[in-house]
């Protein structure tokens, strides 16, 4: 399958009871799959077809409020058009899963990859999780909703995966049945609204109260990482294929040098640490399956290497690329360089070879701190 | 009563008024959804709590119609029959929240929307809205408004909605019996209330009924419903057909201070615009509206 129709599946899977579609590229073909699933009866759900990511996202997190399990999908701009309620569903810290097909952000106009959109929705309180590969993104999005209903945590859920890279890409996909879903993720059993107990959801909070909300909102994704690894476990379990939890470290454990990177590109920065092992170079990969919390603390295993690389698609301009920045200040009490590496923005092609290509100028003591691959 | 007083409207809001009205005929399972606007002050905070005796779901500015609509399809799908209603402002309803609720009336979502049209953004200071009458001085019209209001209850009937109406706290027993009939309805259902604002108006806190009253005899404020398309005016608006049963428009504007100093240029506008309305209400009423 390809990545947003495997999305697409594992939502049908996961039985959600509103979805809300508004039409981007390159996730367009994960909603109109969803809608032809609710057509056909195979999924029993309402689907809303709004006029906007705006209207899509506020939606939901109406139908989220009365007790449904919600979906929604989105990219690039339509994942900045609905910023606002993004950031009105977190505050209120109600259980939604949202698919995120990456992509650059406006202008100029651009329809290919990279993490811009994905990483500016970082301080929204919701967990953020990002997938390597098709696998990966069906996979992530079953635990995605578990996590998100996990009465310990109650937090909204970005699956993001690669646009086109993953959504538009063929690949041999194993499924769990249904039964089995419907075991790992039961009826959501709680509700918001109770007509007999009115309240007003969302309403002011004063000078003295607002911090409160927010301080039980840190507390809330401080306690999802156990959660994530939980559930990461559990599904490993289930599926026979493991899954990692916050981090996955590949063959870190004697290495000299490790690369740091999220999404699709962390496949190839996997087979390059492949190649450069033949090639005798003591080298690992630690792949973020979640930035949202971010791992600092299982980042702290890396503190004892001669260098890390940190690739990113993003940046913060002004200041450095996004990822470099945060796993600089997880490390920031050990003594190790840290190279920034920004690729892939706006869908520019980067994979093996490049990677390669840096590790060997790090090597060569040629690498400077911050390098564009342009 | 379903709305208690001692909330933070101000003196002479007739906002709490009209909400204890809708609830008295919407009941219990009833949720309010609630936009950016007076009523997020109006409806409590955090601690206090609130006055509204049912569900109040805060909304940001542009979101109520669309927020609604979720509600209402989780209702939907677990076959409740709760009442989902927006309560919404005028800057919201024909400003910022326009996409949304232009979709949510296209997709003949189930819910009732109210707009309480103070005719500004009272909530922020008395700034300028699209439904903001010529004439009047805002903030952000200091030498008055020289644009005419949309007539948003004929551009939400366009849309081929079931039930629109426009009613007025003043006429409670016409205001009570088109939400009765919103109520017994289905699909989207639009229900336009003028919402005399004193601070935001300029007028002494003690005349809100008045006001509302000199509305809709001046013809300022036609009372009508648009029910499956078809126009039909209400009985308390009928006499106003006949421009010599309207109230001369003086008597609404000189008790506001937001008219004061216009220009007979400027009034002559206003008459006009309303004359012209009137000849479109006696051509249309009881007739289907076609676009």
């Amino acid at each position: 399958m390809v990545g947003n129709h495997a999305v697409a599946y594992a939502v049908k899977q996961a039985k959600p009871q509103v979805l809300a579609v508004y039409p981007i590229t390159p996730q367009t073909t994960m909603l109109e799959k969803l809608a032809s699933y609710a057509a056909s009866g195979e999924l029993n759900a309402k689907l809303i077809k709004v006029e906007s990511e705006h209207s899509a996202m506020a939606s939901i997190y109406g139908a989220a409020l009365a007790g449904a399990r919600v979906f929604t999908a989105t990219s690039s701009q339509g994942l900045l058009y609905m910023t606002e309620v993004i950031y009105w569903a977190g505050g209120q810290r109600v259980p939604i899963v949202a698919g995120i097909a990456t992509r650059a952000v406006g202008s100029p106009w651009s329809i290919w990859d990279d993490h811009q959109d994905f990483v500016s929705k970082r301080d929204a309180i919701w967990i953020q999780m990002m997938a390597e590969n098709v696998q990966d993104a069906y996979d992530m999005t079953l635990q995605a909703f578990k996590i998100s209903e996990d009465k310990r945590v109650i937090l909204p859920v970005m699956m993001g995966f690669d646009g086109f890279v993953l959504t538009h890409t063929m690949e041999r996909l194993s499924t769990l049945d249904d039964t089995t879903v419907d075991s790992f993720i039961p009826e959501r059993d709680f509700n918001i609204i109770d007509f007999d107990k009115p309240i007003g959801i969302g309403a002011i909070a004063t000078q003295d109260n607002y911090i409160k909300y927010r301080y039980k909102a840190m507390q809330a994704m401080e306690r999802s990482k156990n959660v994530i690894e939980e559930v990461s476990k559990e599904y490993s379990k289930l599926s026979g294929r493991e899954q990692h939890g916050l981090v996955e470290f590949y063959k870190c454990d004697d290495a000299e040098y490790v690369i740091v990177a999220m999404g699709a590109w962390a496949g190839d920065a996997r087979a390059a640490v492949d190649e450069l092992r033949n090639k005798g170079i003591s080298i690992g990969l630690a792949k973020l399956r979640v930035v949202r919390p971010f791992p600092k603390e299982k980042l702290m295993q890396l503190k004892d290497r001669k260098a890390i690389i940190v690739l990113d698609r993003a940046y913060s301009y002004g200041l450095g690329g996004i990822l470099a920045t945060e796993v600089k200040a997880s490390l920031y009490n050990a003594n190790l360089p840290i190279y920034s590496v920004i690729g892939g923005i706006g869908g520019k092609e980067f994979g093996k070879n490049e990677i390669m290509g840096v590790v060997e100028k790090l090597l060569s003591g040629k690498l400077e701190s911050e390098v564009w691959v342009l | 009563m379903n709305f208690l007083r001692g909330n933070a409207a101000c003196p002479g809001c007739p906002i709490p008024k009209e909400l204890d009205a809708i609830l008295d005929v919407y009941g219990k399972k009833t949720v309010v959804v609630v936009p950016a606007s007076c009523s997020t002050v109006i409806m409590g905070d955090t601690v206090l709590g609130m006055p509204s005796s049912v569900n109040v779901v805060h909304s940001p500015f542009a979101a109520a119609a669309s927020i609604a609509s979720g509600l209402s399809a989780a209702m939907k799908f677990r076959k409740d029959d709760a009442n989902i209603l927006v309560w919404a402002g005028d800057g919201s309803t024909s400003d910022i929240g326009f996409a949304a609720v232009s979709g949510a009336a296209e997709r003949n979502e189930e819910i009732t929307y109210v707009c309480y049209d103070n005719e500004a953004y009272m909530n922020t200071g008395i700034q300028r809205s699209s439904l903001t009458p010529y004439g009047a001085w805002t903030t952000t019209t200091p030498s008055h408004k020289h644009e005419f209001k949309k007539p948003l209850p004929f551009i939400i009937a366009m849309h081929n909605v079931p039930y629109v109406a426009t009613a007025s706290i003043s006429y409670l027993a016409d205001f009570k019996a088109k939400f009765s009939k919103a109520k017994s309805m289905k699909g989207f259902r639009y229900i336009h209330l003028l919402s005399p604002c004193p601070p935001g108006w300029k007028f002494d806190a003690s005349l809100t009924m008045n006001i509302g009253k000199l509305a809709v005899e001046t013809g300022m404020w036609p009372l009508y419903e648009i029910e499956n398309g078809v126009f039909k005016l209400s009985s308390i608006s009928k006499p106003y057909v006949d421009k010599a049963k309207r109230k001369p428009l003086e008597e609404y504007l000189k008790l506001q201070e937001r008219f004061s100093g216009l220009s007979s240029e400027e009034l002559a506008n206003m008459q006009a615009y309303i004359d012209e309305m009137w000849n479109y209400i006696a051509k249309v009423n009881n007739t289907k509206l076609t676009p």
